[in-house]
């Protein structure tokens, strides 16, 4: 089954990102494939290259990378959002790209699910 | 319909307000703070068992472990996040967060 | 990335149903300010959209908002021409209204107030519920 994943909250401040991720985790491990990860509103955020998290915390941008690169999903940042929030391609994480909000419409077309982590 | 919740009952309205919306067949999974509205012996165990005679109710495991809840309602059954997929994949969603 | 482009011509051929569920208060986050967006932006996409008010969301709907001082933008008077983008419906939850002391009267133009059977019924038939 193909998933989509929105996720509208920043990390660390709620869980959110975490639920996602191991979330999307586990639809890969059971052989799902993953259409699109869409950061909309805080979640942008969550692809900062910039954080540098404590050395015994998660990297939650760096884990997101990571997981996308492994597995060849589509991580999608909107654009409006993380040019509210100083996001921009200097400082986007590997594997994820900036684009508008229409892509989170054709997600939720392409994915037989569309499912919301947020606060 | 699965009905996604991941607010503590007892500070946010959600899991109320999604109680009014679920029909037979939704089953209801708990996450995160959600989780805590599976715990036995608080005010809100009558309503959840309530709610057990005609939904499925779901919590996930690793929120639950990772609030030290072990002792959950009768009949709400646990899942960890394999099963949150199954559910997904065999549900729609509606995330009532 | 890059590489794994949609195909926007064959997604657009599939129509989906999509019910934005807004349950939150305008102004004290933004939430609701961002599901109206995507909203808009969906509508060009020959969707089926429809969204449900309820809880502390029909405050959205109140008429006579005005954020000048608060210095952000005040968007309950989109909802009004929602219509016009081909939004079908605007359902408002009959209880969740009168628990916040408001009637239709005190709202927005262009909404249904209903009961919350409808809403649940609205609720099953969809493929893609958006929270905001």
């Amino acid at each position: 089954m193909k998933f989509g994943i929105l996720i509208m909250d920043g990390p660390y401040q709620h869980q959110a990102s975490d639920s996602a991720y191991h979330f999307a985790n586990a639809a890969v491990a059971k052989g799902h494939e993953i259409a699109g990860i869409f950061f909309y509103n805080d979640g942008v955020n969550n692809t900062t290259s910039l954080m540098t998290p404590p050395q015994d915390d998660r990297h939650i941008s760096k884990r997101w990378s990571d997981f996308v690169q492994k597995n060849g999903i589509d991580a999608i940042v909107c654009i409006a959002a993380a040019k509210r929030r100083g996001i921009t391609d200097a400082n986007l994480i590997k594997g994820a790209r900036i684009s508008g909000l229409g892509q989170l419409t054709e997600l939720g077309i392409k994915a037989d699910r569309l499912v919301t982590f947020g606060d | 319909m699965l009905f996604t919740v991941n607010k503590s009952p007892f500070t946010a309205g959600n899991l109320k307000s999604c109680l009014r919306y679920v029909t037979k067949e939704s089953p209801i999974l708990l996450y995160e703070d959600g989780v805590y509205g599976a715990m036995a012996g608080t005010a809100l165990e009558p309503e959840m068992k309530e709610t057990l005679k005609t939904n499925r109710v779901y919590a996930l495991r690793e929120d639950l472990k990772a609030r030290g809840v072990a002792n959950t309602i009768e009949g709400i059954q646990l899942v960890d996040y394999a099963g949150f997929v199954d559910l997904v994949a065999e549900h729609n969603i509606c995330p009532w967060i | 990335m890059g590489e794994e482009q949609y195909d926007e011509e064959q997604s657009t051929e599939v129509q989906k149903k999509f019910l934005f569920v807004f349950k939150r208060a305008p102004h004290g986050t933004i939430y609701p300010y961002e599901g109206l967006e995507v909203i808009l932006i969906m509508a060009a996409y020959d969707q089926v959209i429809s969204a449900v008010f309820t809880d502390d969301g029909v405050y959205c709907l109140k008429k006579g908002q005005e954020t000048a001082a608060i210095g952000v933008k005040e968007f309950s008077i989109t909802f009004k021409v929602l219509e016009q983008y081909g939004v079908e419906h605007l359902y408002v939850d009959k209880e969740a209204l009168s628990a916040r002391g408001m009637t239709e009267a005190d709202l927005v133009t262009g909404v249904e107030v209903v009961d919350k059977e409808t809403i649940a019924n609205v609720i099953r038939e969809q493929d893609v519920v958006l929270p905001f």
